[in-house]
This record gives structure tokens, sequence and C-alpha cells, in this order.
């Protein structure tokens, strides 16, 4: 989970509110463990204002020039899989990082650390794809450093993507804008990734017609800003913890609550079923290739046809919206009239019997 | 999805809603417990309590194979894997379980090999792919899950697969429901029976309900139409001042059962003297070990296990909360000092014990929060 | 517990008599009839799925008829609702209709 905060103000006290005695693989899963760890540890002591709500980049000012930044590092198993491969989920996933912060990503740097003992065809198969996927979202690779070490350690490799670019004109991202009424925005079927990634490992032993959605969201942040730029309040590309967790960041974020129709969420059969059968919930599941935003009421619509018409936002659709009632939390609501409460996860989601 | 989203139709939903304000009585107060955990689950995830009057109380039984499972128990399962060679393999609602000195998924940041498996037979493939290792499959479930692992049990025999073990904790429901019908502070008008575990029991085990305790029982699916015709046909027993089972699944159910399933248990497992429940504390006949015939692939005569009992907090009050008489949010450790990220109890372990179902899906619904100022 | 989902038989498997590949809406896995060993599905039949085993035969008779049982819930309410609509229950006398 990449975060970053844009702002250089006065130091805050460097209190460590990171009470755990060691880190588990939750704090890496992108729900609540990652954020105490984020909030609690890195912060406090890296970054000089805490006050700012993290996003997904950081815009800084060089006299006068604007540039956005952001990093992000990926952890994949296995590396490749339908639809994918760590390499287009390393440019793709900081290309959006930046897209939904509203800056159009311009030049990267990489950084692998393989292990020892990884078939060089392999890495020459992710490297391929990256330039591929570089080439496809319009970004220049212009450096970058790798590292080696031992067998049993890296899982073959680990990618780090360190991407700066150009923030857009016309769009201003920030969740203390949102007001009630806000339409929330989604660009299309949920769950394809996290599903992908686990019936790709095998342990499960199922089947499916499934790829990764991995893809540049970039031309629908362009579409959205040039349909409704000034309505646009905040955008995000629900990674690792999926839907439910970016919107449960946003419902505390702008201390609004969030109420989404469950039958407006788009979903392929496949995602559907395999959730059915293993007891989860598409909400929480990793996305590589969506993007969530919030519209002023007013403009939703023409933002939901921009949309449409960029190739690959077919499926679009408005999910839901912002309201005063149940501040802070995110309430998924049926057409029968029953609801429920959808949180973060603590850490990734995992198959149930029960 | 078929025989799935007919019975999530919206408008059958309403006018099932409508039906059930129309038979209760304004005068009186209905308290029906569903038993099983999936059901808990369902009411929460589809949000059914909206749809029904103030004045019926759906009340959560101990129908939660996880939530009932001593830690003990999962300190047992743990200390052999702890074993070289040794992977441990269960189901993923049990990799956040809490024993003593952790979880097993905090076991597997520990160096363990801790492996989630969707069905025990992987977890005997398992074995045969890793010929050097023993894998332990942690067996949890009532009765709808344990014919599946004595299945699995007697495939182990018959193909003399001999690095695998099965540490059994399966329970069984008629037992819970006798004790939670035999506690003094108990007040149930029916109940909504455990759909899946019927297609293994049938439905003659709740015979005893209706005749001697008085009781309706409807044996339900889990589809919200489902859970809401359940409660139309207690509701209509109760007006009738009527008691008897009714399959309300029928499209699944049995009522004789599952021959065949009932056969391997029979053939694998034999019952325990007694057992500890967590929260309900010991019962006799209510939990299932391997017969000596399976020895060989009994994780608990395979290996040394410590057995030491651990008591929980006093503090908690799960044991109430199992049997109905508080509700979640009255436990006084509730959202406090027990979340589902630091359970102090069963209940907020498992996704579908009640008090996990009701923080997770209910309980920030129409309350203004302010704004979570610290994370610590 | 217990999460049980319908799926569908889309192959039998000859020389594994206790396997079949079912399908539910687009995913397939082996799961184990062992317990269905007293009345074995066939192609096409459906049946409910628990940790890889199926548990039961669904009827689809039953589905139906359930279905059609609640369906009818609130049809006779909604043929009085209709009723009322007219206005007759304020009626003293047939009389009143004329007028």
């Amino acid at each position: 989970m990449s975060l970053a905060s844009g702002n250089a103000a006065a130091d805050n006290p460097r209190r460590i509110r990171f009470r755990e005695p060691q880190i588990e693989m939750a704090h890496g899963a992108g729900g609540q463990a990652s954020r105490r760890l984020i909030e609690g540890l890195f912060a406090p002591l890296l970054f000089k204002s805490s006050s700012e709500p993290l996003g997904d980049a950081a815009h800084l000012d060089f006299g006068g020039t604007r540039i956005a930044i952001t990093t992000d590092s990926f952890v994949v198993k296995p590396l490749s899989f339908p639809g994918g491969s760590i390499g287009e989920l390393a440019v793709n996933g900081t290309v959006n990082d930046l897209a939904v912060s509203g800056a159009k990503a311009e030049a990267m740097v990489v950084t692998y650390v393989l292990e020892a003992g990884l078939p060089t065809p392999v890495l020459e198969g992710e490297v391929c794809a990256m330039a591929d996927a570089a080439r496809r979202a319009g970004v220049t690779i212009v450096g970058g450093d790798t590292k080696v070490v031992e067998h049993g350690k890296a899982d073959f490799m680990y990618i780090t993507t360190t991407g700066i670019g150009r923030p857009l004109p016309d769009l201003k991202v920030d969740p203390r804008s949102v007001r009630p009424g806000d339409k929330i925005l989604l660009s299309g079927p949920v769950g394809d990734h996290g599903v992908t990634i686990l019936l790709a490992r095998g342990e499960l032993d199922f089947e499916a017609d499934l790829r990764s959605d991995t893809r540049s969201v970039l031309p629908f942040v362009e579409a959205l800003a040039k349909a409704a730029g000034q309505g646009v309040r905040w955008m995000r590309d629900p990674t690792r913890g999926g839907v439910a967790t970016s919107l449960n960041e946003l419902a505390r974020d702008c201390e609004l609550g969030i109420v989404l129709q469950e039958e407006a969420i788009p979903l392929h059969d496949a995602v559907r079923g395999a959730c059915e059968l293993l007891g989860l919930d598409p909400l929480h599941i990793a996305n590589e290739g969506q993007f969530l935003a919030v519209v002023a009421a007013e403009q939703a619509n023409a933002g939901l046809d921009a949309l449409h018409h960029t190739p690959g936002g077919e499926g679009a659709q408005i999910i839901g919206e912002a309201r005063e009632q149940s501040a802070g939390a995110v309430v998924v609501s049926t057409r029968y009239g029953g609801s429920r409460v959808i949180d973060m996860l603590v850490g990734d989601p995992l198959p149930r019997i029960c | 999805m078929k025989f799935v989203d007919e019975f999530r139709e919206p408008e059958v939903i309403r006018r099932t809603a409508e039906e059930i304000r129309r038979l209760a009585d304004p005068n009186r107060h209905y308290r029906i417990m569903e038993v099983c955990g999936g059901h808990t689950h369902a009411i929460y995830r589809f949000g059914l309590k909206d749809l029904l009057p103030s004045n019926i109380d759906l009340i959560h039984g101990p129908g939660c194979p996880v939530c009932v499972l001593p830690m003990g128990r999962i300190d047992d399962g743990l200390s052999i894997a702890e074993q070289p060679n040794v992977i441990f393999a269960a189901f993923g609602d049990m990799m956040r379980v809490p024993g003593t000195r952790g979880s097993p998924l905090e076991h597997q940041a520990r160096g363990m090999d801790v492996r989630i498996v969707y069905s025990p037979s992987d977890a005997l493939k398992m074995a045969q792919a890793n010929p050097d290792k023993h894998v332990m499959f942690f067996a949890i479930g009532f009765e709808t899950t344990a014919p599946s692992t004595a299945l699995t049990l007697m495939r182990a025999k018959a193909q003399d697969i001999h690095n695998f073990s099965v540490f059994c904790n399966h329970v069984t429901i008629i037992p819970a429901i006798r004790a939670i019908l035999d506690s003094p502070d108990m007040r149930l008008d029916a109940f909504i029976g455990p759909g899946h575990v019927s297609t293994v029991i049938g439905c003659r085990p709740y015979e005893w309900i209706a005749k001697s305790e008085n009781k309706p029982v409807a044996v339900s699916g889990f589809e919200p139409l489902d859970i809401l015709q359940s409660i139309v046909m207690v509701l209509r027993q109760l007006r009738a001042n009527e008691a008897k089972i009714e399959n309300q699944y029928k499209r699944v159910v049995p009522w004789e059962g599952n021959h065949a399933a009932l056969r391997a248990m029979a053939d694998v497992f034999e019952l325990r003297p007694y057992f500890e429940w967590r929260g309900l504390g010991f019962i006799s006949q209510s939990a299932l070990r391997i017969r000596d015939g399976y020895a060989e692939w009994d994780a608990e005569q395979r290996f040394e296990v410590p057995g030491v009992r651990v008591t929980d907090p006093k503090a908690a009050q799960c044991g109430e909360v199992l049997k109905g008489v508080l509700k979640p949010h009255q436990c006084r450790l509730f959202g406090n000092e027990c979340t589902p990220e630091n359970p102090i109890g069963a209940l907020m372990v498992s996704s579908e014990g009640s008090c996990a179902a009701y923080f997770n899906y209910e309980h920030r619904k129409t309350a203004m929060v302010t704004r979570i100022a610290s994370v610590a | 517990m217990c999460l049980a989902i319908p799926g569908q038989v889309v192959e039998l498997f000859p020389n594994q008599p206790t396997t079949a590949l079912i399908d539910v809406v687009g995913v397939r896995r082996k799961v184990d009839l062992g317990l269905l060993q007293d009345d074995m599905p066939v192609k096409g039949d459906w049946v409910l799925i628990h940790v890889g085993f199926a548990m039961s035969k669904i009827s689809e008779e039953d589905a139906v008829d359930q279905m059609r049982t609640l369906r009818m819930l609130g049809e006779s309410e909604a043929a009085m609702q209709e009723v009322e609509g007219y206005g007759l229950e304020n009626l003293e006398s047939s009389e009143d209709l004329a007028s």
C-alpha cells in the first residue's frame, strides 16, 4: 500500500503509536493493520505533518512547478497469472497511484530485488512485460537498481517502482471536499484480480475463466476530469483490501457515511461464484485496473457517461453516495431494504467453510 | 446463480416480510434462536433484521464450531505442528484463532509450515505430494463437515497414506441445543434449525424439541427467503399453539438424513464421553473422536499432546452471549478490549461468531461516529 | 457452519467413480461424491457442495414448489387490497351502488 504526505508543515511530536511487537503478514494487506503501521510508525517518524489525510501520491511544489511522486512495491505469487504478471502490475500500479491523485505519470525508476537461482528467461519475461506496460501507459523508464539476495528470499523477485508525473489541470482531489449527496462512481467489475491470483496459486484447486484486470486507469481519470472536472472530489484505485477498504478510508477522512447499492456493484459471474464458494466478499478483494471516484451529484451522470465512452469503461456504474447518516462507516443496502456495514479487513481475506 | 438468486428475489422478500409482520402478535415478544453460525452470518449479511418487526428478536445460537473450540485445543494442535517436518493444514476459518502463544498465522510468521485448505481431501493430497513431511489436518465442524473428514480418513487408510493424520475437534449439535434449553436463564419461543447439519442428520433428531420442550422448529436454508419463510413457519405454529418440526429446506434436506454420510461417520468416529465447549462448559457425548481402527491417522494418538486447559478471562461473557442471554454489545468487553482484531473471546474470532458478526455488520449502522483520532 | 453452495455436475470420470467436475457460474472444481453413493448424481444434476464434497442432490421440483408457495404469500392479501380499493366495504346496501 503506498501512501504519501504532501505537506511540509510544522513538526509534530514524534510519538510512535505502533505498539505491536512484531510485523505480521496482516500489516501488508492494505487493511486496518497496514493503516496502523503507517499511521502509527512511519508517519510520525517520516512525515513532517500528520494532519493532512494520506493520499496515493504526493504533490510537491518546486518553485512554481508542481510534480507528483509516488512509489509502490510488488510482491506477488505466482509471478505470472492469467491477464498479466508482476511486471505489468509494477508499472500499472504506480501509474494508477499517480492517476488517482490527479497526475499523469511521465517517468519511472525501478528497483529489482532478485532471488539467486531465478532463471534468466523468467527475469527477461518480466522486464519485457514492464517495457510493454510502460509503452502502453506512455511512461518512460529512466533508471533503476538491482540487488540479488540468497536463494529462499524474495520469492523469485520483488519489484519497486517510483513514478513522477505532472498534475492534471482542473483536478483537485481532497476527501474533505466530499459533501452529502455526492455520488460514488466505479469504473468496472470488481474482484477479478484478487480471485485470479487466489485461483492461480492452485492451493484451492478451483478453475475459472478469469483474468487479472491490471491496466492503467489514467484514461478514465482524464475522461472524468474533462467531463466533470470541478465536481471530482476524490479518487482512489481500490487495490489490496478492495473497494471496502478504500471507501472506509474515505468515510473516515471526510467524516461522512457512505451507502452503496448492492445490485449496482458490477461483478463478473465467475468472481461471484468463487466468492460464494469460498465465503469471500467481492468488496474486500484486490483490483488492479479499477478506479473509484466521488463526483458532485450534478456532474455524476456526465462523469459516468464519459467513462462509458472510454474504451474499457463500458461497465462503469454509480454504486452509491455520501450521506450524513452513519458517518465514518460504509453501509451496503439491498433492494429489499436490508443493509449491513462493511468494514476494512484486518488482513487478507481468507476463504472460510463456516 | 441457480438455486440462489430465486431465493433473493426482492419483491418476494418484501411480501414475505409483510407476512411476518401480519403474523406477529403485537402483544407478544418473540425470541427465536437460529442455532447455526451460518444463519447468524446470513442474517447479518442480508440485513434481515431490518425487515423484521421490533417484537421479533433473533437470538444467536452456539452453532459456530470455531467459537466453541477451547483455546487449549488450538494450543494442542499447534504443538503437534511444532515438530519438525509437520505441515499444519486447516480451513481458513482457523487461521486467525488465537492460541495462548498466537494464532496459526502468527505461528506461520515465526516459521511454522501452516497451509489453508478448502477440503480435507486437499490435505490428504498434500500428504501424497509431500512424502517427506507429515500433514496434520486440524478438523473442525459439526455434523455437516464430519462425514467429509470421515471419508477422507477412509481413503487415507484404503490408499495406505501414512504421512497424514487428523486432529479431530468435530462436535455434535443436539447436545448444544439441549444445553441451551436446560439453561435456567433461557426463554426461547422457537428455533430456526441448522439446514446443512440436517442434510446429514435429517430432521428426526429435533423431534424432542417439539415433543418435550413444546417449541416449534423450522429446519432452514440459508438464503434470505429461506430464513424469512422459516420465521413465517414458526410464527404460524406459535399462533396455532402448535409445536412440530418443519422442513423448510426440502429441496436439499432429506427427512431421514444422509445414510451414506452417517455410515461413514459411524465407521470412523465414536462419541467422546465428554468434551469442553468454550462458553458452555463440559457437555457429555457431544464430540467425536477417531476410533481405534483408524488410530494411526489420529493425531492425538500419534503425537504427544499437552492437553492443557485454558480458561477464558473472567471478564469475558462469552457463555452468556453464546446462550443468547446477552446480546453481543451487552458484554462489558465488546468493542473495547474485545474486537475482531484483538479478540478476547471466541465469539469475536470467527466471522460467524455473534460478536464478530454484530461488530462487523451492525453496530455502526445508525450511530453518528466521531472521527477516530488515534489508531493505537 | 456451514457454507454450502449449489453446483451442477458437468463431467463424470469413468475411472474415478466417486469424483465429479462441478460448475458454479463458471467456477469449476472436482468434488467427492462419496457421500452420495446411495444415489449417485448424473451429469446435469445439481448438488450441494461443502468443503469439496457433495452433500445432497438438489430437487428442482421442491425449489419450484417453494417459490410458488412464497409467491402466493400476499397474493390473497393483494387481492383483498384491490377489493378494498373499490370502496365497497363502506356500503350499507346495494342501493348505494346505484346512486
